[in-house]
């Protein structure tokens, strides 16, 4: 059932200074990774990764536009529609899982921890911000018993520095035989180049403009691929290659702009 | 094995499925993937003359047999467009050139760039239902019509084709005004204009209001719109409209058409239903004794 449906906000919960999750009532199935085009009637529609994928549904939400401002500024009862899930979800395999997250990243990739952490996975978190304040779900990773590590760019709590630096000297200390990343798609890329070095399977989540969300409408193009259909979650062998990973996106009008 | 590979106003198709313009033609490297889908020709998304937005998400609402869409002509213009061109050229079957513009000047600027840029053929888009002074506007008017088709035709020595809308009492008219202008064939339908209202919140779906609607519903419509298209013109018809399956495909070609376009299938059956397509056509052109898919084309309109 991908079909639009109407829900109404259950509540929303404050992540930090600037992003807010948004939870309500959906029985679709989703799976970790899959994301979902959120309709603000009168507003605009946007693709947004589930944050929570059981019945109380929740995506999580950065303020940076009109649309996402509105989502900020939504209470309860207000209604919303639904359409998805959509997407190709992780696979969530192996015997321990190195999970690396940068900013809002942490959203697409909290119930892969969940689902990873509930079938016995050793699990370690990279989870990176800007600076202390703007870190989320560090709480819902140490609850669910994950190893959490954290970094900040301005060196404001623990590690200073990008996680995917971080995540790189995580990656030396101890042994995993599979990573999963989402956050800025250079960071992704360092992640990635290093991973596939190392000979360990990375999967990764992308972000792109998009309007269908079921691959008819070309605006989410990636090499021939569709990140709407093809991705988000990509393994990274597959895309290492495409010339605009961690480079270009395209715009609304499907010229080609440079990722800033 | 049935010969799949068709003529059409000169352009040899190694298979009568083609990409129909507006899914997938965006960007170079989705129309070299279709064609590596199986395609056997790819028709660019609408080229303008300059960048253009569309309208504001929601673009698309899915409906329980098709999809209605106002994307509103988002295009980068033609100047940028050339490079998605010279990735496209990678296709190993024609490219199509779809063009909108306000004009016949206009459209015949941008033909000859197309055209410049290796474009096999040119299609018009005198039939998009919901952009304001392009399109349906013009397409609904045959005297229109037959003036762009002139223009473009004087301008480009590739094939030109049409696309037409059927929002309109009589479809036959605007094909009449491209035949009697020279123009090289029809292509139809396109989408047939559509509301969609979310009661819960008693708004349109789309931020456009009203949109065009593609996908199963429509195919009986496309269907009796290419019969009567093949009883009124000589020139060739190309039939698109709601088609997922090689009967689907069947019924277009058996109503006239000569080749056929497949969109939104793309949707209800991945990217690969372009090789499916032509697949189950030629099972069936077996099955049923047929050595090609010329044999097939028009006999719904055989006497029994």
């Amino acid at each position: 059932m991908t079909r639009t449906r109407i829900v109404r906000v259950e509540r929303t919960d404050v992540e930090c200074s600037h992003t807010v999750t948004i939870r309500f009532q959906d029985e679709s199935l989703a799976r970790p990774g899959q994301f979902a085009m959120v309709w603000i009637p009168g507003l605009d529609e946007v693709p947004m990764s589930f944050s929570y994928i059981g019945d109380l549904k929740g995506v999580t939400v950065h303020n940076v536009g009109e649309a996402t401002a509105a989502l900020h500024d939504a209470s309860r009862g207000d209604k919303l529609g639904i359409r998805g899930p959509f997407g190709r979800d992780y696979r969530i395999e192996g015997e321990s899982i190195l999970f690396v997250s940068g900013g809002t990243g942490a959203a697409s990739l909290m119930p892969a921890l969940e689902v990873a952490m509930g079938n016995g996975i050793r699990s370690t978190i990279v989870i990176g911000a800007k600076t202390a304040s703007e870190l989320i779900f560090v709480d819902r990773a140490i609850s669910l018993g994950a190893d959490v590590r954290i970094s900040t760019d301005d060196g404001s709590k623990e590690y200073k520095g990008f996680a995917s630096d971080l995540a790189l000297q995580v990656l030396q200390e101890g042994s995993f035989d599979r990573v999963l990343t989402c956050g800025p798609e250079r960071m992704m890329k360092t992640v990635v180049t290093a991973c596939l070095e190392k000979g360990i399977p990375v999967q990764v989540s992308l972000e792109r403009f998009m309007r269908c969300g079921m691959g008819i409408c070309d605006s989410c193009s990636f090499g021939g691929l569709h990140v709407c259909v093809d991705g988000p979650v990509f393994d990274g062998k597959d895309i290492i290659e495409i010339e605009d990973f961690g480079v270009f996106r395209r715009s609304a009008d499907g010229s080609r702009e440079v990722i800033p | 094995m049935a010969d799949l590979s068709v003529e059409i106003a000169g352009l040899r198709l190694r298979n009568p499925v083609m990409l129909a313009s507006g899914i997938l033609g965006e960007t170079g490297s989705s129309l070299v993937r279709v064609a590596e889908a199986g395609a056997g020709a790819v028709v660019t998304k609408s080229i303008g003359a300059e960048p253009r937005e569309g309208y504001p998400n929601p673009t698309v609402v899915e409906l329980e047999a098709g999809i209605i869409n106002a994307v509103g002509l988002a295009n980068p213009g033609i100047a940028a467009y050339v490079d998605e061109l010279k990735v496209a050229a990678q296709a190993e079957v024609p490219v199509i050139g779809s063009v909108f513009g306000k004009s016949e000047g206009e459209m015949s600027e941008i033909a000859i760039l197309m055209e410049e840029a290796g474009v096999s053929a040119i299609e018009l888009n005198l039939s998009c239902p919901h952009a304001r002074n392009v399109g349906a506007e013009l397409g609904k008017d045959p005297e229109t019509v037959g003036s762009v088709v002139s223009a473009v035709k004087k301008s480009v020595h590739v094939p030109v084709f049409a696309k037409i809308t059927p929002n309109v009492t009589d479809i036959v008219d605007a094909a009449l005004a491209v035949a009697n202008s020279r123009g090289d064939g029809i292509v139809a339908i396109n989408t047939v204009k559509a509301m969609a209202i979310c009661p819960e919140t008693g708004r349109p779906f789309l931020s456009n209001g009203i949109g065009g609607l593609s996908g199963p519903a429509i195919k009986p419509i496309g269907v009796r719109c290419v019969y009567e298209l093949y009883e009124s013109v000589d020139i060739p018809i190309v039939g698109v409209g709601g088609i997922l399956t090689g009967k689907d495909a069947l019924e277009y070609l058996m109503a006239g058409a000569k080749a056929v376009q497949v969109g939104s299938a793309a949707y209800y059956r991945g990217i690969e239903v372009f090789g499916r397509v032509v697949e189950e056509i030629g099972q069936f052109l077996d099955e049923y004794g047929y050595e090609s898919v010329g044999d097939v084309v028009g006999i719904a309109h055989d006497e029994n």
